[in-house]
């Protein structure tokens, strides 16, 4: 592996960790706020995706420009419409129960909406690379990449992170969500409405899993299934980070993202094994993850 | 106590019996029942685990240990026979049980459900990758094994596969259910209620949780050599985290509060998905899923829940 | 003990009995199981697979059925799982009597079910799976293959590369990390290492199957600069790969051959350009060279296309071919019983050594030392062509069945390390668009 290989595996690295980000942070900050894993997380990911694809469909004979709103407006629905629903329908009747019933719930979601997914869209690879093929490509040591994958989705995650620290930090709607997050019942007492915090928290997810999944779609085909291996391998890196730390997961993407380059390009067999390996040696470790904190025992 | 449990028994009498005689009428059935007692194996490993309130999101894990040491003793010794298959699983699962046991017992609730399923899907990613051991992603096929040294047709090996699924989950039931109501599952059920009170009382609160996560991990060995000779094949996915997810399931849907529930659940998750499957192909992970949120949205106490909700009116568990 | 032999007893009397009352009276209706995709990736091959039996049985029905008994068809999904799919085969076949299925498209599952079609004595077909140690590690009776396996489709390809592109120095493959993807690169190359020996294989990649993202694969590849690209993926796959290639001047830099592609062409449209070597699964294509005037085929071909929207692709060809061989295998039973309805053995017999023609293709012949089909190969370069939006296939030759099969009673891999450079020098036609 020389310096040549070694750059073009951090390309890639960071390309894919900044898709893997997005459909991760969602899932954290879910579990950060509601205490919930939700596996249906993949599932939302996968109908960004493809709802981006009817809507690219439909608008690129128009304008292909137009593709790009698509995505965005695709995200903004599908975590909206079906984030909402599964919060408010689903998830409230039980938040008051064990975690694994809720936890069932969103497997329950899963199924479903693997089902449905097929009823909808069928099960013929759809795809639509509009956004992907307006931008040019740009050529690294002789190796020519998309400027889609290592310009615009690691910008994308950036902005992602960026703003999602800015808003929990520094706007009151943020500091709402802390607030419900550090204690419900105080947060309760003095006024504020925990129900709606975890609806918006939810939708707030949802649609960055929904994002993920638009911006993936560019790249790639969509497949029935799509969604399963991405709710287990997000579920990985949000682990490993410490559920419900926003910057923690970036790093871990990025981690995880460039530890799968490399090994393609030493060892390719053992590529799905690195993200479950890291995990459980983290884990095993600093159970919290990398980088979660503690909190007080309650006897 | 005796009396809140004769409603249990006499249900768990009529679906042994039931599953015992109703094959050889409709004998297209045999695997299917096999089948149902083999998971339900399986899920009463879950079911001690949730006697302590805790999920394993990587029960596959143990099952698919249990399912590959009969494919490689297959594969690598020849065809051998059933009792020394389930020799190898169970000990193989045991012993990994224990390993990984003694890492995992240290944590709790989601902590302990997410280290699971790394070690799962760790194991999966070993078993899909690994081809020149493996076979890779479609697995490897396990030939029908001798029984106590005897050779079966075809046919009859159908009903022996199922006779000897049915007595194992009859051994395991009585097991599982003595245990439950033993010292020690009443120490499982300490850690869920309060944990530090258990402590306070001398007992440590690891080495109980160790020892139903080992008799889980046996559990969950014998139930995966059971399905790999009964379906004839060992494939990944036996270890992927849907087939863990599929477990807790089946256990919710049964009810945890009994043994019986493993059974309940493993019998009408089989049931609907292979009516479903044949007739309504497109839909039948819909309606799982349906079931599932009816269940656990009015039927907490799953479908074992459903029929004792009656007595436990009557007094507290 | 008892209540065993008992069920054992009680179990014989009733199959034999259904076995007696099946022999003699001409029944209502032949009843046919088919196994196919109808859900999760390789429903790309499936769902067309069911609609092409759906037609074939309706249009010979028309024509009064097989024997002049009309076919009904019930459909498993191979996509529900290993379980579901057995036990419902076994429901299928115990409980309603089909009388005989096809099974199936993925060879996972004919490894499964073709040992359940021995125990259980029913006729089965296999009409898509392509493993050749399948049938080359047993002999059975009950089990068919109507059509080709892995072998003569990669040798094709192989010597269609050699022949038309003799000096390429380095190879690089990427397989799904599945039995088809490794045993049909282990074929692949095994033949290439006995023809062509100075060849280098630059990089031996096995994606996992169903992976949504091949971008650090294809930097991999770009980077190092094999002469050819050899891939045996399919479906969403191969889009993928396809599609992420082209983005990135891959397509441009080596030569791609996808041995299985056929069933990519029309999906893909542009997005797979021209000089892309293709193969067929089969002389499969509904522009096949041979048959494209020929009425009967283009009836066929529109009719597809106006049920479903797309031209066929080659699982629907296998589909035609499974019914072809059936009818055969009937009307040969019925005559050489002397026009009395055929008992199963009697049909069973009759499939051994059947030759038979769906008229789309060159005929099929069952060779009857392991019920192998030996069937002829198509391969060809991709192509623009007027009046179709997505590219076709030129200088397309037709392998002959026979000199690129193994030969009865061999391993592949083994007989393909006896392979010669002047192997290549076969004598085959070329056919233009």
């Amino acid at each position: 592996m020389n310096s040549t290989l070694a750059i073009l595996a951090i390309l890639d690295g960071i390309s894919y960790a900044a898709l893997v980000f997005l459909v991760s942070v969602g899932l954290s900050l879910i579990f950060g706020v509601l205490r919930v894993v939700n596996v249906a997380h993949g599932s939302l990911y996968a109908y960004g995706a493809y709802l981006a694809a009817t809507l690219s469909i439909a608008v690129a004979p128009i304008s292909p420009l137009l593709t790009y709103p698509a995505l965005l407006i695709a995200s903004v629905v599908i975590g909206v419409t079906c984030g909402g629903f599964i919060e408010r329908f689903l998830l409230r009747p039980v938040y008051g129960r064990e975690e694994v019933l809720q936890l069932l719930i969103t497997f329950a979601v899963f199924m479903i909406m693997d089902n449905l997914q097929r009823l909808i869209w069928g099960v013929q690879p759809i795809f639509a690379s509009e956004p992907l093929k307006l931008l040019p490509n740009v050529r690294v040591f002789g190796v020519t990449y998309t400027s889609y994958q290592v310009v615009l989705l690691p910008l994308v995650a950036i902005v992602t992170l960026v703003g999602l620290r800015y808003f929990l930090r520094y706007t009151l709607s943020g500091a709402v969500i802390m607030a419900v997050t550090e204690d419900r019942e105080a947060a309760t007492a003095i006024g504020i409405d925990a129900q709606r915090v975890y609806l918006l928290t939810f939708i707030i997810g949802a649609t960055l899993a929904a994002l993920g999944g638009a911006l993936a779609l560019p790249t790639t085909s969509l497949v029935p299934g799509m969604g399963t291996d991405m709710i287990v391998l997000s579920f990985a890196v949000a682990a490993t980070a410490g559920l419900g730390q926003i910057e923690g997961t970036a790093v871990t993407a990025l981690m995880i993202g460039l530890a799968r380059a490399f090994v393609i390009y030493i060892h390719p067999e053992f590529e799905v094994l690195v993200p479950y390996l890291l995990m459980v040696l983290v884990l095993l470790v600093r159970p919290l993850g990398l980088f979660g904190t503690s909190k007080a025992r309650k006897i | 106590m005796p009396s809140r449990l004769q409603p249990m028994t006499v249900a768990a009498v009529i679906g042994f019996t039931a599953a015992a005689v109703a094959p050889l009428f409709v004998p297209s059935w045999t695997t299917l029942v096999a089948l149902i007692l083999a998971k339900a194996i399986v899920v009463l490993g879950i079911i001690v685990l949730l006697q302590a309130g805790q999920v394993s999101f990587g029960h596959a894990m143990f099952f698919a240990v249990g399912a590959y040491a009969a494919a490689f003793w297959g594969k690598y010794l020849g065809i051998g026979d059933l009792a020394l298959y389930l020799l190898l699983g169970s000990v193989l699962a045991t012993l990994s049980g224990l390993v990984v046991g003694l890492f995992v017992v240290r944590y709790r609730e989601i902590f302990f459900g997410m280290l699971n399923l790394a070690f799962s899907m760790v194991l999966w990613s070993l078993l899909e990758k690994m081809f020149h051991y493996t076979n890779g992603a479609d697995g490897i096929r396990v030939a029908r094994p001798t029984v106590v040294g005897m050779t079966f047709s075809p046919d009859a090996f159908q009903f022996v596969i199922l006779y000897v699924s049915l007595t194992l989950a009859v051994v395991a039931f009585a097991l599982v259910q003595r245990y439950l109501d033993s010292p020690l599952g009443h120490m499982l059920r300490a850690i869920k209620s309060n944990e530090t009170r258990l402590e306070y009382l001398g007992t440590s609160a690891r080495r109980v949780l160790l020892a139903g996560y080992v008799l889980s991990a046996f559990l969950g060995g014998i139930g995966g050599v059971l399905v790999a000779v009964i379906q004839g094949i060992a494939t990944p996915e036996f270890g992927f985290w849907t087939k863990s997810g599929e477990f807790v399931f089946i256990a919710i849907l049964g009810g945890v509060g009994h043994a019986l529930g493993a059974f309940a659940g493993a019998a009408v998750f089989e049931i609907v998905r292979f009516f479903a499957a044949a007739m309504l192909a497109n839909a039948w992970q819909l309606i799982l899923g349906v079931v599932l949120i009816v269940i656990i949205l009015f039927a907490p106490n799953g479908l074992i829940g459903l029929v004792t909700r009656s007595s436990r009116a009557k007094g507290d568990n | 003990m008892r209540l065993k032999s008992t069920a054992v007893a009680v179990f014989a009397a009733a199959a034999m009995f259904a076995a007696t009352a099946h022999a003699q009276d001409k029944p209502s209706e032949i009843k046919i199981a088919i196994t196919t995709f109808l859900s999760g990736p390789a429903s790309v091959f499936g769902v067309p697979g069911k609609a092409a039996a759906e037609m074939i049985a309706e249009d010979l029905n028309k024509k009064g059925g097989i024997g002049g008994v009309p076919v009904k068809l019930s459909f498993i999904d191979e996509g529900a799982g290993g379980e579901a799919l057995v036990s419902n085969y076994r429901r299928v076949v115990q409980d309603e009597k089909v009388d005989a299925t096809f099974a199936s498209i993925s060879s996972g599952s004919c490894n499964q079910l073709v040992p359940v079609a021995e125990d259980l004595k029913v006729m089965n077909l296999m009409w898509d799976c392509g493993a050749a140690s399948i049938l080359e590690a047993k002999k059975y009776r009950y089990n068919f293959r109507t059509q080709a396996n892995a072998t003569p489709e990669m040798l094709a390809v192989l010597v269609y590369l050699l022949k038309t592109k003799p000096n390429f120095k380095t190879i690089a493959v990427v397989n799904q990390d599945y039995a088809w993807g490794r045993e049909s690169w282990e074929i692949f190359s095994t033949a290439l290492k006995a023809m062509k020996p100075d060849v280098q294989v630059v990089a031996e990649l096995f994606p996992k199957f169903g992976a949504p993202d091949y971008s650090t694969e294809v930097s991999r590849l770009l980077a190092l600069r094999p002469d050819v690209v050899f891939t045996t993926s399919w479906g969403g796959d191969l889009d993928t790969l396809v599609r992420q290639s082209g983005q990135r001047g891959l397509l441009q830099q080596s030569t791609f051959v996808l041995a299985i592609g056929e069933s990519s062409i029309q999906r893909l449209g542009k997005e797979l350009p021209e000089g892309l070597i293709v193969g067929a699964r089969g002389d499969h294509w509904f522009l096949h060279p041979e048959k494209k005037d020929d009425a009967a085929f283009k009836a066929f071909n529109q009719a597809f296309k106006t049920r479903t929207g797309a031209w066929p692709i080659y699982p629907v060809y296998h589909m035609a071919q499974a019914f072809s061989a059936l009818s055969g295998a009937y009307d040969k039973a019925i005559k050489a019983n002397g026009g009395k309805w055929p008992t199963r053995e009697q049909v069973i017999d009759a499939a051994a050594g059947l030759e038979f023609a769906t008229g789309f293709g060159r005929p099929v012949t069952l060779r009857p030392e392991d019920n192998q089909g030996l069937e002829a190969q198509l391969v060809g370069v991709t192509k623009a062509a007027p009046g179709y939006d997505f590219n076709v296939l030129d200088n397309m030759m037709i392998f002959d069945a026979k000199t690129i099969t193994t030969p009865a009673g061999t391993k592949s891999v083994e007989w393909l390390k006896t392979l010669k450079p002047d192997f290549i020098n076969m004598n085959v036609p070329t056919f233009k668009h």
